[in-house]
């Protein structure tokens, strides 16, 4: 059940921020998969739609000194973190304006000048990185901490369980926060995962952990808030798992023949960006005049970026051989 | 100035460096309490205090991607694999993070990591205690490859390398631990990453080695000498970058190239050499490129007789010497 924004206490530009993170979210991936659509997005693109309430639950509360470390569908994490839209959406064009320039593309965003220390392409292995980000972290006290998002595909690595194991024992400032959409790719995570609830696997390590509904942004924040407090104040780690669905295929090349039809009709009656919407409507934190400001103004973002993103240039060839070792 | 073994310079190196500079730290396995299984880190933990010498579970893709979240939040971390055999689980986040760190970055920042591990065989250690490993990580841009074969270049290379900025794999070949000695100054010293140094001037014939088999070169050169063979050693002392010039200037010298290396003979480093030398110096040979190398086999057998047979000695060495010689 959701809660009430009474009930939250929260204040009415925060929720319109939330919202407004939302549509950014959803608005800024139709747009990515328009633009797959016209060839001027290539390789691969995993859209995010369905689980904006994660991203925008957990990273707004974050403070900006500390760190992420995300997964390859990552553009909700980048934008609800606050990378340059129109950046985001030139490195999924891979224009020399993009965030790394062109050289990483969709699945690896980067931008350490905001704390966001990058998308992850190779299942599992950002999780001893966020742990030797939190590590440092403690060593020089800077009292940072680091946000570790990962799905439910990673949790059968094994540096998901040598990074939980070394966390705790070290007593780390990092929130494990578990995307579970229930698939990994196109299996199942009834056929990929011996275990019942995921989050209870934070039990051996000592870690204490929450489940939460992944749909409702509300709640993903409230549930956030309280994890990162327990992080912060130097507790050690915690292990946050939102339960949530993916709209679409694994990437713009699956067309999804392996979920049921009335499974994903079910999930997209929850939709988190229509029932925010709703919920702000009803309980009149929100005008249908705010709403539509806030849409008008997501929309000409949008524009914008991908206005930009045309017309940037391509990376000159040179581009291509800096940066290996510090010149 | 003291004469020391290639252990005790790994150690004095580590020890001077994390005094100069205390975000120097180390992590692996048993490298603390029990000062490590070859002893390199013996009375640090006493002197630096568990902070800065950290006793890991047996996780090496942690150990390693740990080291790389913390070296990019303002640390330096010098991680030990305990056996050079036990790196490949820690491949990937050698490979795919800390290698395109600064790439996937633009160049906003470095990963400034060592990965230290005994490598090779001559100690009986069979099939998994015994690997030379370099090949593997060889053709990685991103990665500096050092391999020391004196005591002064061990020290003054370690000393380069958790000084430099991008990510390097420091190779000790575990048999010279306590059987090569040599000359160490009590001043603080580097030496650079990424030059050659020629071990014995000669005119005859160039031979190219790393690491014991260095060692092992300048005592078949000696002994050739006496056959009035007067042979020139390159010693490589750095894999990657590859001093391509100063094996040129040697081959161009003396007209001929052997090749010695403990790696597997198939994709090893003397492939390259023997490329490069066929590409750039072609007109200048007198012989054919020769290498010497250990033959392709899976594992280093645990018989000694078998090891023995397998591994490049200074006899053969020797013979190899006299056979291009002779051309």
């Amino acid at each position: 059940m959701a809660m009430t924004l009474k009930e939250l206490a929260i204040k009415k530009p925060v929720a319109l921020d939330l919202y407004r993170k939302m549509v950014l979210i959803r608005r800024f991936e139709e747009k990515a998969s328009e633009m797959y659509g016209r060839a001027k997005i290539g390789g691969f693109l995993h859209l995010y739609i369905g689980e904006e309430a994660v991203a925008v639950g957990t990273i707004p509360p974050l403070e900006p000194r500390d760190y992420i470390v995300t997964h390859y569908r990552e553009h909700g994490h980048a934008l609800a973190r606050g990378l340059e839209t129109r950046r985001i959406m030139a490195e999924l064009f891979g224009k020399a304006t993009g965030t790394s320039k062109g050289k990483g593309g969709s699945m690896h965003l980067f931008d350490a000048s905001k704390g966001f220390m990058g998308g992850y392409a190779i299942v599992g292995a950002m999780m001893p990185i966020a742990t030797g980000l939190a590590l440092a972290s403690n060593y020089r006290d800077e009292g940072r901490i680091c946000l570790c998002i990962f799905g439910d595909g990673a949790v059968n690595e094994g540096e998901f369980h040598e990074s939980f194991n070394l966390a705790a024992l070290w007593n780390l400032p990092v929130l494990f926060l578990l995307e579970n959409n229930g698939f990994g790719m196109g299996t199942s995570v009834k056929r990929a995962h011996a275990g019942k609830e995921m989050c209870h696997l934070a039990d051996a390590f000592g870690i204490p952990s929450e489940m939460v509904d992944g749909m409702d942004v509300l709640a993903v924040r409230e549930a956030a808030i309280r994890a990162i407090n327990h992080v912060r104040s130097g507790k050690g780690p915690f292990f946050l798992e939102a339960i949530t669905y993916r709209f679409r295929g694994h990437s713009m090349a699956d067309p999804v023949a392996y979920r049921d039809k009335e499974e994903e009709q079910e999930w997209k009656r929850r939709d988190p960006v229509v029932t925010f919407r709703r919920e702000l409507l009803q309980s009149r934190a929100a005008s249908e005049e705010n709403i539509a400001k806030i849409e008008h103004s997501v929309d000409e973002e949008i524009a914008e970026a991908v206005a930009f993103a045309d017309a940037s240039p391509n990376p000159a060839h040179d581009e291509m051989f800096k940066d290996i070792y510090r010149e | 100035m003291g004469q020391i073994n290639l252990l005790q310079a790994v150690h004095d190196a580590l020890r001077e460096e994390m005094a100069r500079d205390e975000r120097v730290f180390l992590l692996g396995e048993d490298i603390g309490a029990m000062g490590g299984v070859f002893r390199t880190t013996v009375g640090l933990l006493e002197e630096f205090g568990e902070e800065r010498v950290i006793d890991t579970p047996l996780a090496e893709s942690a150990i390693v991607g740990v080291a790389i979240g913390a070296s990019v939040n303002g640390m330096l971390p010098v991680a030990e694999i305990q056996f050079a055999d036990f790196i490949y689980p820690a491949v990937n986040q050698i490979v795919s993070e800390a290698a395109k760190w600064r790439y996937r970055t633009n160049g906003a920042q470095g990963c400034p990591i060592v990965v230290r591990a005994p490598y090779g065989g001559g100690v009986h250690g069979g099939p998994y205690h015994s690997q030379s490993v370099e090949s593997l990580f060889f053709g990685i841009p991103g990665l500096k490859i050092v391999v020391p074969a004196t005591p002064y270049d061990a020290k003054g290379l370690l000393k380069a390398a958790i000084r430099d900025p991008d990510p390097v794999l420091f190779f000790e070949h575990k048999k010279s631990y306590r059987l090569v000695k040599g000359e160490v100054p009590d001043e603080d010293y580097v030496v650079p990453i990424g030059k050659a140094r020629v071990s014995r001037p000669g005119r005859d014939l160039t031979l190219v080695a790393y690491g014991l088999m260095a060692h092992y070169s300048l005592e078949a050169a000696e002994a050739v000498a006496e056959d009035g063979i007067d042979v020139e050693v390159v010693d490589l002392r750095t894999l990657a970058p590859l001093d391509t010039e100063a094996i040129l200037e040697s081959v161009k010298k003396t007209s001929k190239v052997l090749i010695v290396h403990e790696d597997n003979l198939t994709g090893g480093v003397g492939a390259e050499v023997a490329a490069l030398v066929g590409q750039e110096a072609f007109d200048y040979l007198d012989g054919p490129i020769t290498r010497l190398a250990s033959p392709d086999i899976p594992a280093m057998p645990f018989s000694a007789a078998l090891e023995e047979f397998a591994m490049p000695t200074a006899d053969k060495i020797k013979q190899a010497l006299r056979d291009l010689a002779a051309y």
